[in-house]
């Protein structure tokens, strides 16, 4: 099946756009943005609003048909196939299989300092009437918060013999994140621990795709709960029980 | 300005136990300095500038002391021997230091009063360019009187000179206020780095030459606006006190300076925090910086419903430690934050409550208003919306520092764009709302009213256990923000000793000194 944005009629192929020009607001200058649009692939762009942001720069707001359409079936998505467990499932299945407590220990690592996303997994309270894992029995959570160093992070994971590491990153500039994320696996790795430890990413930016690349076992992105993180985790170190 | 007919006396029990809390942290406080202390006191001697390795001097002199001396007598005594002893000035000193492989604790050290001579005319130069600086913004203010409510934008381009183009256009769409967002984990680096830096990571590094080059261009913009525009910068960290000195020396006008922030959220230590935190108050005191907390970050991590109070009683103890600096409360810019999810019912009237109570409790404060950050979720329409209910609560309540929140919070560090909607919708709403909130008042005990007296009743109880456990052993068992923090554990143990019975700090017992004439 071929595909395009939908407007109001299917296929019509209509998206929207807004950008901002390094030029002082003029007829030119929106004439401009209209070449910008016609050359992003937008059939009769129309530049809808034009406004002066400040001395030597304008912002514009467009609308405008994409030209081609998407086959649909030719697009793989690596992506996590499991069906989110209740809690209550979860540490019945933790009850059944484990007779030890699993242990999952979360932080932020490197520089950044963003949490709203490891405190929606981990703490007691939890995101959007999901509760966190402290919450959960069967699962003893430690939080280790922001700017967590890896060195510190894996010698945490060791002291207190971590089942599951979770690792999140917020976005910053320049892909900071990315260098902190795979300097982790490498360290676990050197420590002779990869194997045994289920290691997960989380973040506003990050894919299932993108982590497994970055030699994670599973990432998950905005819209995931604890449900999901545990459901998975869960699974998997049952899975590698039976191996 | 009263709608919410609050308890004036719940109000001073409030007060009363957070007096308790803060003085009984305070004694700890006066027995003790930090290497970030005393790096602050050569600073304020003039002594800038790097090694050869890169390593500020502040610090090579005093992990000189650190290793070879005895640091619980202050680094200034040192500093005093060594240049009566050599017969030089600071900067031929600092010369032959840097030249010679010696050693700062090599001199015999003099007296007391001999320090004081020996430093004063250094000390002093640093203190009138303070002075100077503080006259120089009351001219600004002034020439250019400002309104209620102060809207403050973010850049954090990473490069100083493209956050100068970024905070020069911002100010011309109507910002007030420009803060200037530090590289990700600086507040871990125990030093400040040297000089103009054009490469950060999520933000441009706080430096000495950074903040002078964003100041002369605000300055600049400011006379062709006709208005003041603000410079903030964030202290919190492990050099708090030295960068509210770099900040007096070239006139930052807000300075990011909790009490608490850097325990919770960075984990650093408490007895460092707490100690650093007096000194840099003081400086910003001195200096007539506004400080902002950062209350706003409990509710990020926290539920803004449930722990509404940690925020109202936090606010209580950064009050106290603001008294103890000696800052006035027109310089205690109290933090709180829109961060209520807004799919909970009636979540507007419950942010009117907390927003009103903290502007009734703390009147003269110039309150530090945070945006919904927690409950933005990538949707930039929804996310323009719920900043145009943060926009009102703002104007309804007379919020006097108002952070504009971005469409594009946690996608990316705002675009241009980005910030000039953000400027266009509060300034729409602060002009068609603008005096809504004298028009109106609430329902006698109605939602809002019964919100703010249970937030006020759960702080007052919240403050009365802290101040009979004691602040160290509350913030153990994680009274804010859920997060607990050993007193022995963290970053920045290491840089904390006890006073010396002949300590001494011509900095800090100058500054104290002159609030006593007052």
């Amino acid at each position: 099946m071929k595909i395009k944005p939908y407007g109001d009629t299917f296929n019509d192929g209509k998206v929207q756009v807004s950008f901002t020009l390094p030029l002082s607001k003029s007829a030119k200058a929106t004439a401009a943005a209209k070449e910008i649009a016609k050359e992003m692939g937008l059939i009769d762009p129309s530049v809808v609003h034009a406004e002066s942001i400040g001395n030597d720069f304008s912002f514009y707001i467009v609308y405008g048909s994409v030209k081609t359409a998407i086959e649909l079936d030719k697009i793989q998505v690596d992506e996590i196939t499991q069906e989110r467990l209740s809690r209550e499932e979860i540490e019945q299945l933790i009850k059944t299989n484990f007779d030890k407590n699993i242990v999952f220990i979360g932080a932020s690592t490197g520089t950044d300092a963003h949490t709203v996303g490891i405190d929606a997994i981990m703490n007691m309270k939890g995101f959007a009437g999901h509760y966190g894992l402290e919450r959960y029995e069967g699962i003893t959570a430690y939080n280790l918060g922001s700017q967590v160093l890896n060195e510190d992070f894996v010698k945490y994971a060791i002291e207190k013999q971590a089942d599951v590491l979770l690792v999140s990153q917020t976005v910053t500039q320049k892909e900071v994140h990315l260098k902190n994320m795979v300097e982790l696996v490498e360290l676990l790795e050197a420590e002779g621990l990869r194997d045994r430890i289920i290691l997960i990413a989380g973040g506003a930016r990050i894919t299932h795709e993108i982590a497994k690349e970055l030699g994670y076992d599973a990432g998950f992105g905005p819209g995931s709960f604890a449900e999901d993180v545990a459901t998975f985790a869960i699974k998997e170190l049952i899975e590698r029980k039976k191996r | 300005m009263n709608k919410l007919n609050l308890d004036k006396k719940q109000i001073e029990s409030c007060r009363n136990y957070a007096n308790l809390i803060g003085q009984d942290v305070q004694n700890f406080i006066n027995k003790h300095s930090t290497v970030s202390v005393e790096r602050t006191v050569l600073r304020l001697l003039g002594i800038d500038g790097v090694d050869e390795f890169s390593i500020p001097l502040p610090n090579k002199l005093v992990d000189d002391v650190v290793k070879n001396g005895d640091i619980s007598l202050g680094i200034s005594v040192y500093i005093a021997s060594a240049l009566t002893e050599k017969k030089m000035d600071l900067d031929n000193f600092l010369e032959y230091y840097k030249k010679n492989n010696i050693s700062l604790t090599d001199f015999n050290l003099i007296s007391r009063e001999e320090v004081y001579k020996v430093l004063r005319p250094y000390y002093e130069k640093s203190l009138s360019t303070i002075k100077k600086n503080k006259h120089d913004r009351s001219e600004f203010l002034r020439e250019y009187p400002r309104g209620k409510t102060d809207i403050y934008v973010i850049v954090a381009t990473g490069n100083i000179d493209e956050d100068v183009i970024q905070a020069v256009s911002a100010a011309k769409a109507g910002a007030d206020i420009i803060a200037v967002i530090r590289s990700t984990g600086q507040s871990l680096l125990d030093y400040v780095p040297y000089g103009k830096t054009t490469e950060g990571f999520g933000g441009t590094f706080a430096t000495q030459e950074n903040f002078k080059i964003m100041r002369e261009a605000l300055d600049k913009v400011s006379r062709e606006e006709q208005r003041y525009i603000y410079l903030v910068n964030y202290a919190s960290g492990l050099c708090m006190p030295e960068i509210a000195c770099m900040g007096a020396l070239e006139r930052l006008d807000v300075l990011l300076n909790d009490s608490m922030y850097g325990i919770i959220f960075r984990d650093i230590n408490m007895q460092r925090t707490f100690i650093d935190q007096y000194f840099s108050r003081l400086i910003n005191a001195y200096s007539g910086i506004i400080i902002n907390t950062g209350e706003d970050n409990y509710l990020t991590t926290a539920d803004a419903v449930e722990e509404a109070h940690t925020v109202t009683a936090s606010q209580f103890i950064n009050e106290a430690f603001a008294k103890l600096a000696n800052l006035p409360s027109n310089l205690m810019g109290l933090g709180h934050a829109f961060e209520i999810n807004p799919d909970v019912e009636n979540s507007f009237l419950l942010e009117l409550a907390q927003a009103q109570l903290a502007r009734e409790i703390f009147p003269d404060a110039p309150l530090k208003y945070m945006p919904p950050t927690k409950h933005i979720d990538g949707n930039i329409f929804k996310a323009y919306q719920q900043n145009a209910m943060f926009n009102m609560v703002t104007t309804l309540t007379d919020q006097s520092i108002h952070l504009l929140g971005m469409m594009t919070e946690a996608i990316h560090t705002p675009f241009m764009s980005d910030r000039y909607l953000a400027i266009k919708n509060a300034k729409m709403i602060q002009k068609a709302m603008k005096s809504f909130g004298s028009e109106i008042q609430f329902k006698e005990n109605g939602i809002i009213q019964r919100r703010a007296y249970e937030v006020l009743d759960e702080a007052e109880k919240l403050l009365k256990q802290i101040a009979e456990q004691g602040l160290f052993n509350s913030l153990e068992n994680g009274v804010f923000a859920q997060t607990k923090r050993n007193i022995n554990g963290g970053k920045g143990l290491l840089g904390v000793f006890e006073k010396h019975e002949n300590y001494i700090n011509v900095v800090l017992e100058k500054m104290e000194e002159s609030f006593y004439e007052d």
